[in-house]
């Protein structure tokens, strides 16, 4: 099987993110960037199926800082071929990144009926909607978000799937091949990767560098401002006994129309 | 009785008979005193007898698919006691963790997520590592930042991943800033620069992120002039002391207890205040059992007016490890899912059993430990945790 996974770098929300002068977008020199967490998902999905079906497996990105980190470490986790898809990208959103990456796939003639292509679910920046929804649609493909389970009939050249729905209910499906799953959650968590192993992967693999030219990519959407949340209400401390506490919850309770 | 450096450099598995610790290692007599006094032996499916005798007929391999060397907490405590003086916790024992690391099928969600902040972020809570000097703003002394300032220092501070980020931690911090300042000492951090020593990803099992933090902590190091450096992390001491220097490190390293000790006749006269605790000391297992720096800590409290030292039933070699060592401070949660005592659980009713109102400490992560542990026996009210610098700092004040 081909396996084709396509990875996103975001702003890492562990370092505080600060707004650039322009108030406009996050301030690049300060921000670091991570894999997208679906994504992370994404790529253990795409190996456990290797490791179960056999194939080879690709990861894509368009190039960000800190990708290479991302692009070696799916290496040492199993991935056969790391790309890079050159360039400037800023302002570029899923239906733009949707048309770069089927581009990438119609040029190098890598749909066929053995090919699964994979992405993250979701991104914490998805502002334009999902990655692959807009990828099914430009490569005319079944496309299903949400997946929390993949198995291959090698028999019916068929997967199964369960997608998850809101309110905790699941829907199974069945699909046929070639098509493109957002993966929310592998079958297990993404594994542990010791970093003699990556220091080694980089030492010894390579990254593709493709070049795919930004032409006639949808405009999409442009941010006017960006703000931080406003501070509406703050929690209020309960102070006292713990009767008294409970006193004070009752009262609340029944003020706010709970009980 | 720390182990030659010389004699174990790229030393693996395959080739450890043909080292000097190799023929060490030949010379077991199996009486089992390793696995004997290993706090979590008797969980151990290949305690450290049953290793040693699996390497002699070529078949360790058999441990890589046990979970026994992830119980390993690093103590100490079987190598310090060898009769021939194998040195299992700094060579053996890490040998095999590391190939129980790379085996293992699925890596224990806290020990796997510690092990990949320290990687990214440089601590292994998984903090910006910008914040890393945030706790500066808070003291009451001024401090020092080589970046801000890079002018030579006499002593380089090691800050540490628990003392920078963690509360309690911080309060240490801001009583080991306090002491150094009134003692006149020329001193300065690394603030945001900092990232972990890497002693907890050397030795609990993972030499590439230690080889990664090493190699950056010592480009850090490389770029400022200092004399010594000082930590009071215990871990620090052994991965500096121990690790770095096979990667070349030549610098001069302390522990913050011996180094204050130092300056004990000019420290005497600073502290005015009677605290009257009752106070039993814990040896921490890297401070204590791997260092020898069992007198130091005890005259350090001894030095504090009105305090009276009670032992525990376990101390100096005997000691009980706090279970935070070897990737332990991770492995809670794995502890308990193998109906495993939490080691520091054993240890505070010995702390419990003294009378005590003080149990004081010299190791960043017993604080935390020891501070769950008595909530968890309930008595959270009748003791608490103090680093020995934080009662230093409270006998200095007026």
């Amino acid at each position: 099987m081909n396996f084709i996974v396509f990875l996103k770098m975001v702003p890492d929300v562990i370092e505080e993110l600060k707004i650039a002068d322009d108030g406009k977008q996050l301030d690049s020199d300060w921000i670091r960037m991570k894999l997208n967490e679906c994504d992370e998902n994404a790529v253990e999905e795409a190996i456990i199926l290797k490791e179960k079906f056999g194939g080879k497996v690709t990861a894509v990105a368009l190039d960000a800082p800190e990708l290479d980190d991302a692009l070696f470490n799916a290496l040492a986790k199993g991935a056969d071929k790391a790309v890079k898809i050159i360039g400037e990208w800023k302002d570029v959103h899923s239906p733009a990144i949707a048309e770069i990456f089927a581009k990438y796939l119609r040029d190098n003639n890598l749909i066929d009926n053995q090919t699964l292509i994979l992405s993250g679910s979701q991104a914490i920046d998805d502002i334009e909607g999902e990655l692959v929804y807009y990828l099914g649609e430009l490569l005319n493909l079944p496309a299903f978000g949400v997946i929390t389970h993949v198995d291959y009939d090698s028999g019916q050249n068929s997967v199964s799937l369960v997608k998850e729905f809101a309110g905790g209910l699941r829907g199974e499906f069945s699909s046929g091949l070639p098509a493109v799953l957002g993966i929310q959650a592998s079958e297990n968590p993404p594994r542990y990767i010791p970093i003699a192993k990556i220091r080694a992967i980089m030492k010894s693999a390579a990254i593709e560098e493709v070049v795919i030219p930004p032409d006639g990519l949808p405009a999409g959407t442009t941010i006017e401002k960006m703000f931080e949340p406003e501070t509406t209400g703050k929690a209020e401390m309960l102070d006292g006994s713990t009767d008294e506490i409970i006193e004070k919850l009752i009262g609340i309770f029944s003020d706010k129309g709970i009980i | 009785m720390i182990v030659e450096l010389d004699a174990i450099r790229g030393v693996s598995l395959d080739t450890i008979y043909d080292s000097p610790e190799g023929k060490l290692i030949q010379t077991c007599i199996q009486c089992g005193t390793c696995s004997g006094t290993c706090p979590y032996g008797e969980y151990m499916e290949y305690p450290p007898r049953r290793i040693i005798k699996l390497l002699q007929h070529g078949l360790v391999d058999k441990v890589f698919d046990t979970d026994s060397m992830l119980k390993c907490v690093n103590c100490y405590a079987c190598m310090m006691k060898c009769p021939r003086e194998i040195h299992l916790t700094e060579v053996l024992l890490q040998l095999v963790k590391e190939q129980t690391v790379i085996k293992l099928p699925v890596v224990p969600p806290e020990l796997q997520k510690a092990l990949e902040n320290n990687y990214r972020y440089g601590n292994p809570m998984g903090e910006s590592g910008r914040k890393r000097a945030n706790w500066v703003q808070t003291s009451s002394v001024p401090i020092r930042i080589l970046s801000q300032n890079p002018e030579p220092v006499d002593v380089l501070w090691f800050v540490e991943s628990y003392p920078a980020f963690h509360p309690r931690g911080q309060d240490t911090c801001r009583a080991i800033a306090k002491i150094l300042n009134a003692l006149g000492v020329d001193f300065a951090i690394l603030g945001n620069e900092e990232k972990s020593a890497g002693e907890c990803g050397l030795l609990s099992w993972e030499s590439g992120l230690a080889e990664a933090l090493v190699d950056y902590n010592m480009a850090i190091f490389s770029k400022y002039k200092f004399n010594r450096i000082i930590t009071s992390d215990p871990h620090a001491l052994d991965a500096f002391n121990f690790r770095y220097r096979m990667y070349g490190f030549k610098g001069s390293i302390t522990h913050i207890v011996p180094f204050i000790i130092e300056n004990i006749d000019k420290l005497k006269p600073m502290l005015h205040k009677t605290l009257g605790y009752s106070v039993t000391y814990h040896d921490s297992c890297c401070l204590g059992r791997h260092n020898g720096y069992y007198d130091e800590p005890r005259a350090l409290l001894k030095a504090i007016p009105g305090i009276k030292l009670i032992e525990m039933v376990h101390n100096r070699i005997n000691t009980l490890c706090c279970g935070g060592g070897g990737g332990g401070m991770w492995l809670d949660t794995y502890f308990k899912s193998q109906n495993m005592e939490r080691l520091s659980d054993r240890r505070i009713k010995e702390a419990i059993d003294t009378g005590a109102d003080v149990l004081a400490v010299a190791c960043p992560y017993e604080i935390p430990r020891f501070e769950d542990a008595l909530k968890v026996a309930g008595y959270d009210k009748k003791m608490v945790v103090r680093d020995i610098m934080e009662l230093v700092s409270e006998a200095m004040e007026d």
